[in-house]
């Protein structure tokens, strides 16, 4: 996980707004401040020049190519095609076959989802499969324009929704063990931070290692259950290999956000706690009447750095499955890469990626209402 | 009277032991996975498989050997990679230090025409990831111009795909480390410049002789919160560095790892590359935990 994209913080930027120019009452002269415009540009240009060029420009042409057919390299020119990329992206439609009879055989046959999907007067034309299910008799077909491009959304909401709260919570929890003034906690401290430094390049083919189904994880719970648990390629199956990705991404990440808690622990007065411990407080009751409280920003800073960074979901996936098997580890970045990347198809990548961005603009703008009512 | 055995602080001590023992638990928890890399590099992969079923496989015992890392080193240029990864995180951190630190100067402690303009520029490029970001900037950078050297020649060359360049130049400016700067120089005290002020100097000298000398702190922290994710990129390098001569460390190793290589040259390539980290993480131990705990405490 990317630490500069954890970092990015709305809240903290909407201060740096308000503060950081110098007030516009303060009288002139004795003030700490220069008044030198040339100087000033000199000063900030550097950088004010390499973040437009780096990030605002960029930006801007990801919106501007996502209505085009732009490739990385192409003969062609580039042509405005409206929002074809994104109604194939976004496009889902339900469709409901009723048994048919077969004259023949007298046998219930349904009809062929093909004369639907190849017929260009149909409205499923062009469409794919993504899940059949049925009800009694009647079989429900999910179509979509772009199949992978759904599985990759819904695997990215699914992890980011267990990782969120799980990752979180465990967080907490580390950080309240060691938040105590115990010879040696550093050092488990200390060891529980050790893997936020290790790459997660590094961290996924160890623990592909790990995972393999004649590595030390399946020995391991071999021998705890004596021998009733089969070894399992944990990877290798679509049932297991979401989850498998989730808990080691979680043991990467958890001690990055044990610290920040444990910032945030630290900012709450010691007073209270003797003041309710005089008012015969019990360790529940302190907790969810002072530490809670306390630690409002805190948690609400900690839940949208990790949803940020869980839907970014992508080097894990890359170095592990390549989004297999069967797509169940796809996510929406990952399909980013391939499509704007490895397919060099940069108009439908730059559309992903402004799905993703509308993704994270949502949850930042949530960020800014709840830290808003707190003030 | 003795009060040493009384029922609540024995109950107090029994809870204190599992609290330990928990930490210890976990302790192991995130440990392990480490130990079990260093420990598997030494060993040849025989061994390796079958030390899964016992604790052996956490102990350097057995076929102990360095011929792993050699292996590695056989199979592709490891040390090209390292040293391209340290050019690159280098050439970031020193060049984000003046240019961002620079820029904090000119918002935290002077006043110019535009001054508003750049910070709403700063501002809104934080709310941008870098996954939105790369595709576009992938096309842009096939296009920039570059003047380059060959044979002696200064030629002007089409594209910054494969170069270093393309590492380095998008990620000296960084809002974040402005922010980090900003809020550092305007908890510094007005008198130091005035005594400056006093003796003559110029806005940019009190930045370069008065300022920047006592920010230790901040130079820390944002030396570190640069170095991590720039160390560890891989979504970029892997897109724009297809040549093994500019390839840093992390794509150099998925690469590596492509090729199908025994599991202990894989683990073997895996402690060269985090082992130097580890030892730069526990030697600055406390200004590494400090600096990420700064990025979220204003809470």
């Amino acid at each position: 996980m990317a630490l500069g994209k954890q970092l990015a913080d709305p809240a903290a930027l909407a201060r740096l707004g308000t503060d950081a120019l110098p007030s516009a009452g303060s009288p002139p002269g004795r003030n700490r401040t220069y008044s030198d415009g040339r100087l000033g540009w000199f000063m900030a240009g550097p950088a004010a020049a390499l973040l437009v060029g780096f990030i605002i420009l960029p930006a801007t042409l990801a919106f501007v190519l996502a209505f085009t057919n732009q490739r990385l390299i192409s003969p062609n020119p580039t042509e405005f095609v409206g929002i074809a990329n994104f109604s194939r992206l976004l496009t889902v439609k339900i469709l409901t076959l009723e048994p048919l009879a077969d004259p023949v055989t007298g046998e219930v046959v349904y009809p062929e989802i093909r004369d639907l999907t190849r017929d260009p007067a149909s409205e499923y034309y062009q469409l794919q499969e993504l899940a059949t299910f049925g009800i009694g008799d009647t079989k429900i077909v999910l179509l979509a324009g772009d199949s992978v491009f759904i599985r990759s959304l819904v695997n990215t909401l699914v992890f980011t929704l267990v990782i969120v709260p799980v990752q979180s919570l465990f967080g907490l929890l580390l950080a309240l063990m060691i938040n105590r003034r115990i010879r040696g906690v550093n050092l488990f401290r200390t060891a529980y931070f050790v893997p936020v430094v290790v790459s997660m390049v590094v961290v996924s083919i160890l623990w592909k290692f790990l995972y393999a189904p004649d590595g030390i994880i399946n020995d391991l719970i071999g021998t705890v259950t004596f021998g009733l648990v089969q070894p399992r390629d944990w990877l290798g199956d679509p049932t297991t290999a979401l989850p498998a990705v989730m808990l080691m991404s979680m043991w990467q990440a958890v001690g990055f956000h044990m610290v920040i808690w444990l910032s945030g622990l630290q900012t709450i007065p010691t007073q209270l706690y003797e003041a309710a411990s005089i008012d015969g407080a019990g360790r529940w009751d302190q907790f969810r009447n002072v530490t809670w409280p306390g630690l409002r920003n805190t948690s609400v800073f900690i839940l949208i750095t990790i949803t940020i960074a869980a839907f970014g979901l992508f080097t894990q996936i890359d170095v592990m499955t390549a989004g297999g098997p069967l797509d169940a580890t796809t996510t929406v970045i990952y399909q980013a890469v391939v499509r704007g990347f490895r397919q060099q198809d940069i108009a439908y990548g730059s559309a992903i990626s402004v799905v993703f961005f509308v993704m994270v603009l949502a949850v930042s703008l949530l960020q800014r209402y709840l830290t808003r009512e707190a003030a | 009277m003795a009060i040493s055995t009384s029922p609540l602080r024995r109950q107090g001590r029994a809870f204190t032991a599992i609290r330990v023992a928990l930490m210890v638990l976990l302790a192991i928890f995130f440990l392990f996975p480490i130990e079990y890399m260093v420990v598997s590099s030494l060993k040849p992969d025989d061994q390796l498989l079958s030390d899964t079923s016992s604790l052996r496989a956490f102990l350097p015992i057995g076929d102990i050997s360095i011929a792993n890392y050699l292996g590695v080193f056989e199979r592709v240029p490891a040390i090209r990679f390292l040293l391209n990864s340290l050019f690159v995180t280098g050439s970031v951190v020193i060049l984000g230090l003046m240019v961002n630190s620079m820029a904090a100067f000119a918002i935290a402690r002077m006043r110019w025409r535009g001054q508003g303009l750049v910070l709403t520029l700063i501002v809104a490029t934080l709310i941008v990831p870098f996954e939105t970001i790369a595709v576009p900037l992938l096309l842009l950078v096939s296009k920039l111009p570059w003047l380059g050297i060959e044979n002696g020649e200064l030629l002007l060359q089409s594209g910054w795909l494969n170069s270093f360049q393309v590492q380095i130049i998008p990620f000296i400016a960084n809002a974040f480390s402005i922010f980090l700067f900003v809020q550092f120089f305007k908890s510094l005290p007005k008198e130091i410049d005035e005594a400056a002020k006093v003796d003559g100097a110029g806005a940019f000298q009190i930045y370069r002789r008065v300022v920047m000398p006592l920010s230790g702190p901040v130079v820390a922290t944002v030396a570190i919160l640069t170095f991590l994710p720039i160390w560890n990129a891989y979504l970029w390098p892997l897109m724009v560095t297809q040549s093994e001569d500019v390839r840093p460390v992390m794509v150099g190793v998925q690469y590596f790892f492509q090729l199908n290589p025994a599991w202990g040259e894989v683990m073997a390539y895996l402690t060269l590359i985090t082992l130097p980290v580890l030892a730069l993480f526990l030697a600055l131990q406390r200004s590494f935990i400090e600096s990420i705990a700064a990025s979220g405490v204003k809470g």
